[in-house]
């Protein structure tokens, strides 16, 4: 097929207006598409006056300034037009006629009424099914086997990708747009290649053979599956995206097959597209007796998993534990906080409030500090668990106190954000932050960062006074995170955001399912959170780029904590989900009998949670 | 060495004169060393980018295809000042007539939609601006590629546009001009991605940079502006270089001067325009066999 023919890109000067007739019997109808080199027109045929017949009219522009040129162009179009003409398949549409005129070369062929494959991806919100992209799969090697099988000379597609597959109303696959791929031209910086993101390494030299279309056939699986524009990422890149990891629902063998299709080098791959259809059939048979199971749940610790200890409050423990010296201390909503052994789970001391304890307790210099819904922040001797001294606030504490450079801060449902003195325990300052502050303030050079419920965020500086404000559309209770200078938090609206921790620009949101009030943690250049959409998400803090999601059980309720190479986290399932950060692994989740609102601390490779089944758990991380 | 700048501080010296006098030649470190050096200990308020550029056909061209902008500012609300800065190079393709339209109509479309957007804040400092940074520059970009495929259609262009806002950059980058973080270690890291194929080739393992760098299709481009339908830029956000400094450059500069060279030339020159204009001297000495761009920043806070 033509090769020559100059880019119009969408270019709509050009486009043949409707009503215009061409060689005195195709009325043009609509555009139906705009190709590389000229549009793709819907034409009624009047040689059918009596019927409405429809056939589907390709242009192409001939740009070449030479005539000679162009008249060779015109020729070789003329001469593959007739080689494809002559095929007879059902998943090939039939050529009725081609023509010139002036400098564009026309191509008359069967309608069909249906969908592209990339139409169908991009309107699903959904994975499509296994049986329904191997049965296409199946049906694409047909009609590629015909092609490659074709005598004398072999036919090569060149150009494989879902928006060249059109599924006609009988569910069939019809492959168009025969000879579009153009062959690699080296040179010039600019030139672009064929079919960026499917076409396979060889074919930007210039090489394609039946292989080719097997790679192709290969990425086109592939984008079917994991709904992951190839274009859109780097040439080559599919065994950084495995299909598994994007839909687990997949099973092994497809997978293994459609890798295979795309590997690297054309002699890894399958050596001809019979052998990659018998694959197909194979992974098909095998999955169909299996029956659709999910292999994401197959060999994972669950019950074999037993608690070091375990310790009982009266109450929900809603609070997040606190290592010290050996010592985990614990709010509940019994009203105490509790002093436990870290090593056993000995009972040290408790200590009554007025009120339920939501909030982790703070450590300074042999002090435990707690707010509770008492009103009161509380200062309590870490060994002893006598009480130093007492603090007052207008509303709930239910925000965690935080402690640097002498003073302590914390929200309150009195709509303040309080700095009290350490040692003195009289207030610095507070600030009005017109809603209840529930979220738990981070502090980093000499500045406050605070969520509040009514959706603003604010960075105060030690003095109390306001340096920045953001406002986001629902209630910020998730507590922020400052790293590299971006400042990350979760809202009950849905989005997650990274703020520039200086001025407060937003630089990126991230919207996930449902609103959040879990608070996120960092590793690596990767900030995780989870969300009530049951999902706890890996999200690239440079990019905003989702890395990978997993899916629990229910809501994230509880916020995570990184220890080592993993992440724990805990859901309103009651389950505590351990997973690889890196690439969202389940390692193992733990069943508690109740919601689980805190974050678990990690000391020594043990992982202290509370549940609100009352009881806190201590693990082997 | 720390007491020693602050003691030069006390004799109230103003830092970026140290080092500047021609006639001595043994100084044991250049005036932007001295002034990265000092820039530790000093605080500068307001926070402020400093800003130096260069262009040259080249040797071999007989036009030129490249394009810059750049855009310095301080927002002040009377709380807090910001610095505000952008810096863009757009490298049009070779080949076509209309590469130099190319590249001068994305920087153009991307500059004037950026501006539109903060002329807000620029004339009211206490207006705040919603739309997230990323999405920002994500429209931008799209907005230049529509801009591109109309004015100049089967051209293309490179793009690399650096917003800063603050001490974090936000990057928009297509094609194969770069991004550099310059530190005054002699570390130079470079923070974008080529979307070239003999890059993508030598991530995969299939050449050596060696082979890269005298690929037959080393120009080859996967991503583009202006060119085929689908456009994702590379987004993304860092802190700016501190102490250091920011460098972009088309593939004319970074093709044939090396990053050891680029670390000397940044480093001896007396302040931050010599050293641009000795950057392209030094891509021109080595054949100049395309248009060289470039653009240097220092934040100062």
């Amino acid at each position: 097929m033509p090769d020559n023919f100059e880019e119009t890109g969408k270019d709509r000067k050009n486009q043949l207006q409707n009503g215009t007739t061409l060689v005195q019997r195709y009325v043009i109808q609509d555009v139906i598409g705009v190709g590389g080199m000229g549009s793709v027109y819907r034409a009624r045929d009047l040689h059918f006056p009596n019927v409405v017949k429809l056939v589907a009219v390709k242009e192409m522009i001939n740009r070449a300034p030479d005539p000679l040129v162009r008249a060779t162009i015109v020729k070789n179009f003329e001469r593959e037009a007739n080689i494809l003409a002559t095929l007879n398949h059902p998943s090939i549409p039939r050529i009725y006629d081609y023509f010139t005129e002036d400098n564009r070369s026309y191509l008359v062929l069967e309608f069909i009424h249906g969908k592209d494959l990339e139409t169908i991806i991009s309107q699903n919100d959904g994975f499509l099914s296994e049986e329904q992209a191997v049965t296409w799969g199946i049906e694409l090697c047909d009609v590629l086997s015909f092609l490659h099988n074709h005598k004398p000379e072999p036919i090569i597609f060149r150009d494989m990708k879902p928006s060249n597959v059109i599924i006609n109303q009988e569910n069939h696959i019809i492959l168009v747009d025969f000879g579009i791929a153009k062959p690699f031209q080296s040179g010039q910086k600019g030139t672009m290649i064929g079919t960026e993101g499917y076409s396979p390494p060889e074919q930007y030299r210039g090489e394609a053979n039946h292989s080719a279309d097997i790679y192709a056939l290969g990425a086109t699986l592939h984008h079917l599956l994991t709904r992951r524009d190839p274009r859109l990422e780097p040439p080559f890149s599919y065994n950084e995206r495995p299909i598994r990891k994007i839909n687990p629902a997949v099973s092994l063998e497809l997978e293994a097959v459609i890798n295979v299709a795309l590997q690297y080098n054309p002699p890894d791959r399958f050596e001809t597209i019979a052998t990659m259809k018998e694959a197909l059939m194979a992974a098909a048979r095998k999955t169909g007796l299996l029956g659709r199971i999910n292999q994401s749940t197959g060999n994972i610790q669950t019950s074999s998993l037993k608690p070091l200890w375990t310790f009982q409050c009266e109450d929900e423990i809603r609070s997040s534990p606190l290592y010290y010296e050996g010592g985990i201390y614990v709010g509940s909503c019994d009203n105490n906080i509790y002093s436990l052994k870290a090593a056993d789970g000995e009972f040290a001391w408790k200590y009554a409030t007025d009120g339920s304890i939501v909030t982790r307790p703070a450590v300074y210099d042999g002090n435990i500090f707690i707010g509770s819904e008492d009103h009161r922040l509380h200062v309590i001797n870490a060994r002893s668990g006598k009480i130093n001294w007492t603090y007052y606030s207008e509303g709930r504490i239910r925000s965690s106190p935080r402690i640097s450079e002498g003073h302590v801060f914390f929200g309150s449902d009195d709509k303040a954000l309080h700095a009290v003195n350490v040692l003195t325990g009289r207030a610095s300052w507070k600030f009005d932050a017109a809603s209840p502050v529930r979220s738990t303030p981070y502090v980093l050079n000499e500045t406050i960062y605070i969520g509040s419920e009514s959706g603003e965020f604010y960075a105060i500086d030690f003095r109390g006074n306001l340096k920045w404000r953001f406002k986001a559309k629902l209630a910020i209770t998730s507590s922020p995170v400052v790293q590299d200078g971006m400042v990350f938090f979760g809202s009950l609206d849905g989005s997650f955001y990274a703020l520039e921790a200086r001025g407060g620009w937003v630089i990126w949101r991230f919207r996930m399912g449902k609103g959040s009030i879990v608070s996120p943690c960092f590793a690596d250049n990767l900030i995780f959170t989870g969300a009530a959409d049951g999902l706890i998400y890996a999200i690239e803090a440079r990019t905003s780029k989702e890395i990978w999601h997993f899916q629990a059980d229910h809501q994230i309720s509880g916020s995570p904590v990184i220890f080592k190479d993993s992440i724990y986290c805990g859901a309103a399932d009651g389950q505590l989900y351990c997973l690889e950060y890196r690439t969202g692994r389940l390692r193992w989740k733990f069943e508690t009998q109740g919601p689980i609102t805190s974050a678990p601390v990690i000391f020594d490779d043990i992982v202290y949670v509370g549940s609100s089944d009352h009881i806190i758990y201590a693990l082997l991380a | 060495m720390k007491s020693f700048f602050k003691n030069l501080g006390r004799q109230k010296k103003i830092p970026t004169e140290i080092g500047l006098d021609q006639n001595i030649t043994t100084t044991p470190l250049s005036g932007l060393q001295i002034q990265a050096e000092i820039s530790k200990y000093i605080h500068y308020e307001p926070s402020q980018l400093v800003v130096g550029c260069g262009q040259s056909v080249g040797k071999q061209r007989d036009h030129n295809e490249d394009s810059l902008f750049t855009f310095t500012i301080t927002l002040g609300n009377g709380i807090n000042s910001q610095p505000f800065g952008l810096y863009i190079i757009a490298d049009g393709m070779g080949g076509h007539q209309y590469g130099e339209v190319a590249s001068n109509v994305a920087i153009r479309t991307v500059a004037s939609y950026l501006i539109r957007k903060f002329h807000p804040i620029i004339a009211d400092a206490s207006v705040t601006l919603d739309e997230p940074l990323q999405e920002i520059m994500q429209n931008a970009v799209k907005e230049a590629q529509h801009a591109v495929m109309k004015a100049a259609p089967g051209s293309g262009t490179t793009l690399t546009a650096v917003l800063i806002l603050g001490q974090q950059m936000t990057i928009a980058h297509i094609g194969d001009s770069r991004a550099y973080s310059v530190q005054p270690d002699g570390r130079v890291s470079i923070l974008t991605r080529d979307h070239s194929l003999v890059r993508r080739l030598e991530e995969l393992g299939q050449i050596t940079s060696d082979e890269a760098a005298i690929h037959p299709q080393r120009n080859v481009l996967y991503r583009a502006l202006g060119q085929g339908e689908f456009l994702e830029a590379d987004i993304f956000t860092a802190p700016v270089p501190q102490p250091g400094y920011l460098f972009l450059c088309s593939d004319g500069l970074w093709g044939v001067v090396s990053d050891a060279e680029i670390f000397r030339h940044i480093s001896e020159a007396k302040n931050i325009q010599s050293a641009c204009q000795n950057l392209v001297a030094a891509a021109n000495a080595a054949g100049g066999p395309d248009n060289i761009s470039v653009v240097l920043v220092q934040l100062l806070s």
